[in-house]
């Protein structure tokens, strides 16, 4: 089939041939460097930049029609932004989809990493707002281009300290920065500092997309990440001090839920594929129910 | 213009091409892993592997150096009419095909800027035989080691001095398709 009956044809994933050509070659620059942010130029998508416009764009140069796909926002799988990204897909793309993090062979994720860990063959796909992790320090693109080609992240550590002196700790919970391969200091997208264990190490291919600032990167599988700290100061990834209400999990990042007027608060597992795998297993947590059904 | 070159592309590229993508991102991301591309029937000399890599990463945007047999009338028609990639010189390259030894010298090729060192380019390495067997590989995408059938182990050692600059490299041999990103660090074993 040549270019120009490629555009006669049923448009996969939404973006056109050339489009998807364009942000395959930035993945995989971003694999071969990985934490570098390659530029990519962003196309519109319909939905606005508020909803994940560079995962989207990702995600539709990544798919396949055999795949089942997962998408999940603060680790829930039911907002309207999951749903709306989830029925595009299916619309446009055909796939399959799932709620199950251990059937999905895509995830495309806003601001976690699901409890249940990744596999071989599966693919988590972040939406980024603000890709720069210097951006904070330094506004201008020329000036912390330069700092990430002479590695000069000195200014990094001073801002991580200043939390240390002013709060006696990091106090930096989200889109806490890291070094990858000891090369590339990367934000991870807005996660909570206690999924970032997660993101070294990990069995599955992790590619990051910014569609307002038009950048991709990538942190390939097996890959050393490691958080900014202090020999004084190490990182800790923490999390509420709770157990999951629900399911009992100890060992989950926990929402704070608020439940009366009174301002009673429970705390629920973010991931909710992964709390109500843990409840239709039989856990029950402080204030749970037994699942129906029979399941326990 | 050769008749030949007008068919060999994909029937149904769209799916074709995710397919293939999906191939180059999971032996660029694991190196040392062998996959198959499918779905093109490019001419001779090229492989398999080769042609669907060009159609899947390829376009008139991304200049292509072919050398050595690769060079050829059949296959620059080919190119010309599929991919509509602009035939250059080693140095303006962003993809270059050709047999190990053609590819030589490889300084030529670019290596990206320090700014921007996506900058650089991807050399498609024809070869007769590809395995995970050989010389020793470790480094980003690999859990502890992995091994690869490479042409030598010099130059991918002087390319990872080079990090984060450097080309990076697919091997194909018929359908097989195997990555060897910049940051792979090679060894002999
Ligand atoms: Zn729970």
């Amino acid at each position: 089939m040549t270019q120009a009956s490629e555009t006669n044809a049923y448009n996969f994933a939404y973006l056109d041939e050339q489009t998807k050509r364009m942000i395959r070659r930035a993945i995989l620059k971003g694999v071969a460097v990985p934490g570098y942010q390659v530029p990519f130029a962003s196309r519109e998508m319909p939905m606005p930049y508020g909803w994940g416009t560079g995962g989207v764009q990702v995600t539709a140069a990544c798919l396949v029609p055999e795949d089942r796909l997962k998408v999940i926002d603060q680790g829930a799988d039911d907002t309207t932004n999951a749903v709306s990204i989830r029925k595009f897909f299916q619309r446009t793309a055909g796939v399959a989809v799932t709620e199950a993090t251990g059937e999905a062979t895509v995830i495309q994720t806003r601001h976690r990493i699901p409890e249940t860990p990744l596999t071989e063959g599966q693919i988590l796909v972040y939406q980024v707002p603000i890709p720069e992790p210097l951006r904070f320090l330094e506004p201008r693109e020329t000036e912390t281009r330069k700092m990430h080609e002479l590695e000069e992240y000195g200014l990094m550590h001073v801002k991580l300290y200043e939390d240390i002196a002013r709060h006696g700790e990091i106090a930096t919970s989200y889109a806490y920065p890291v070094k990858v391969e000891g090369r590339y200091v990367m934000d991870p997208s807005p996660i909570p500092k206690f999924d970032n264990p997660k993101l070294g190490d990990n069995a599955a291919i992790q590619l990051f997309g910014a569609g307002r600032e038009q950048r991709i990167y990538a942190v390939p599988p097996y890959t050393q990440v490691v958080s900014l700290d202090f020999d004084d100061h190490p990182f800790v990834a923490s999390k509420a001090p709770h157990d999951c209400d629900l399911c009992g999990a100890k060992g989950s990042y926990l929402d704070e839920v608020i439940t009366d007027d009174a301002g009673s608060r429970m705390y629920v597992c973010s991931d909710t594929d992964f709390c109500t795998g843990r409840r239709e297993a039989g856990h029950v947590g402080r204030l749970g129910v037994a699942m129906a059904g029979g399941v326990a | 213009m050769t008749s030949d070159a007008l068919t060999g592309g994909f029937a149904k590229a769209p799916q074709q091409s995710a397919r293939a993508f999906r191939g180059l991102l999971e032996v660029m991301a694991r190196p040392g892993t062998i996959h198959l591309l499918e779905g093109a029937a490019p001419p001779a000399p090229l492989s398999v592997a080769a042609g669907v890599a060009l159609l899947t990463l390829a376009d008139g945007t991304t200049p292509l150096h072919l050398t050595g047999a690769a060079d050829c009338a059949a296959v620059r028609d080919w190119v010309t009419f599929h991919i509509g990639a602009p035939l250059v010189a080693a140095e303006d390259a962003d993809f270059a095909l050709g047999r190990w030894q053609d590819l030589q010298p490889l300084h030529r090729f670019r290596i990206g800027q320090p700014d921007y060192p996506d900058r650089s380019a991807t050399l498609i390495v024809e070869v007769d035989r590809l395995e995970a067997a050989g010389a020793r590989l470790t480094g980003p995408g690999i859990k502890d080691a992995a091994h690869l059938s490479l042409p030598e182990v010099a130059a991918f050692r002087a390319n990872r001095a080079l990090f984060p600059l450097g080309f990076d490299v697919l091997l194909t041999c018929g359908a097989q398709v195997a990555g060897l990103p910049r940051s792979t660090i090679v060894e002999d074993v």
